[in-house]
């Protein structure tokens, strides 16, 4: 059955309370920490981070930490502006990006309280392992496939179905939505999630592409695509404001359509 | 020590799924006017004798719909079922049981309900 309780040895312990700057403006950030090195239970270590001599942003705060307070803290980040999809991680209780939530966006009381990426393998403090996340990108084979030849400049395309496009191609695979999904957490073996789906769909209405039909085939299964019960966390969550499970609905639609 | 792509792959596509949604969405809409009608007969019968009850039932124009709910109100019933216990039952024997019993619920279910409201309809 699915289990809905920690194992023993994940379960949150109470952590170390970081000592407090001499500033005016101070905000504490309660941040998940675990080593894999240490053999210790994960903790929630209390952090102060002097807002007057960082950025507003949640990952200002972190990247504050790790150069001030505790150069162990681990986390990714990259293009510090919602681009690259790096720092995907739960704040304030939503998944989201650390580069674009700022600190005064929090509602728990003034406190930034940040874990990993949920119900996924942690590596190391707020480092999830995504692993089967890229493998599922990678399973709906997210590129042009044609059996046209090739034309001298390039594949033709009209402005309308260039418009398909949007609110699909602005996807960074930041796995913000995946992993908010309930159906992922309890499936995330078979079902392939909404940020893989989003993008099997992509390719799907792309009118450039010949293998439509091919790319259905693959997805036409109870669990890879029809684990998706419309629980909307994706939308929710998605820090690009992109709709996966419209997509999904979308793509269950193209299904039901090429029966009748 | 099998690929993640291998991993995600799995056994394949089972090629199979969307004649489930469809039904699952057939049979709500079947259910919508036929559970409006149901909760009217039963309304109507309230302080009903048993003889004026079996009199209405065996009615055609009551029979038939009622035998309708009654098979469209099942397959919604297991198919709905079944998607919970591929949901949550992760051992694969046990979740081939389960839906093994889901589907001799249903069954029993339906033609209990079906043999009932024959027998009302030609009183044998």
């Amino acid at each position: 059955m699915v289990q809905l309780t920690l194992p023993k040895n994940s379960r949150l312990v109470e952590g170390k309370t970081w000592p407090k700057p001499q500033a005016k403006n101070v905000t504490p950030f309660k941040v998940y920490r675990w080593n894999p090195d240490d053999g210790i239970n994960p903790r929630v270590d209390t952090f102060y981070v002097d807002r007057d001599d960082c950025g507003p942003m949640v990952l200002d705060g972190l990247i504050w930490i790790k150069s001030k307070v505790d150069s162990t803290l681990t986390f990714r980040r990259s293009c510090r502006e919602g681009i690259c999809g790096s720092c995907a991680m739960n704040i304030d209780g939503t998944n989201t990006l650390a580069c674009t939530k700022g600190m005064d966006a929090c509602a728990s009381g003034g406190t930034v309280k940040i874990y990993p990426l949920p119900h996924m393998p942690v590596i190391k403090d707020l480092v999830p392992d995504l692993t089967q996340f890229y493998a599922q990108h990678a399973s709906v084979e997210p590129w042009l496939k044609t059996d046209t030849r090739a034309p001298g400049t390039e594949w033709k395309q009209s402005r309308d179905d260039r418009e398909k496009l949007d609110g699909l191609y602005e996807c960074i695979l930041c796995a913000c939505c995946s992993t908010s999904c309930p159906s992922y957490w309890w499936n995330g073996d078979r079902y392939l999630g909404p940020a893989a789906l989003l993008q099997a769909y992509r390719w799907l209405i792309d009118s450039r592409d010949e293998a439509t039909g091919h790319r259905l085939d693959e997805l036409e299964d109870p669990f890879k695509l029809y684990r998706c019960h419309t629980i909307m966390n994706c939308a929710k969550a998605c820090p690009k404001g992109l709709n996966p499970a419209k997509a999904i609905a979308e793509i269950k639609a193209m299904m039901v359509a090429r029966q009748f | 020590m099998r690929t993640p792509l291998g991993q995600v792959r799995g056994l394949g596509a089972a090629k199979a799924g969307t004649e489930h949604f469809w039904l699952q969405r057939m049979t709500a809409v079947a259910n919508l006017p036929l559970t409006i009608f149901f909760v009217g007969v039963v309304a109507a019968l309230a302080g009903s004798s048993h003889a004026g009850a079996t009199a209405m039932l065996g009615a055609p124009w009551i029979a038939i719909p009622m035998l309708l709910l009654t098979v469209s109100v099942v397959v919604h019933m297991r198919i709905g079922m079944q998607v919970i216990i591929e949901d949550y039952v992760h051992d694969e024997l046990l979740k081939l049981l389960a839906l093994m019993a889901n589907t001799f619920f249903a069954v029993v279910v339906g033609l209990s309900c079906a043999f009932a409201l024959l027998k009302i309809s030609f009183g044998v």
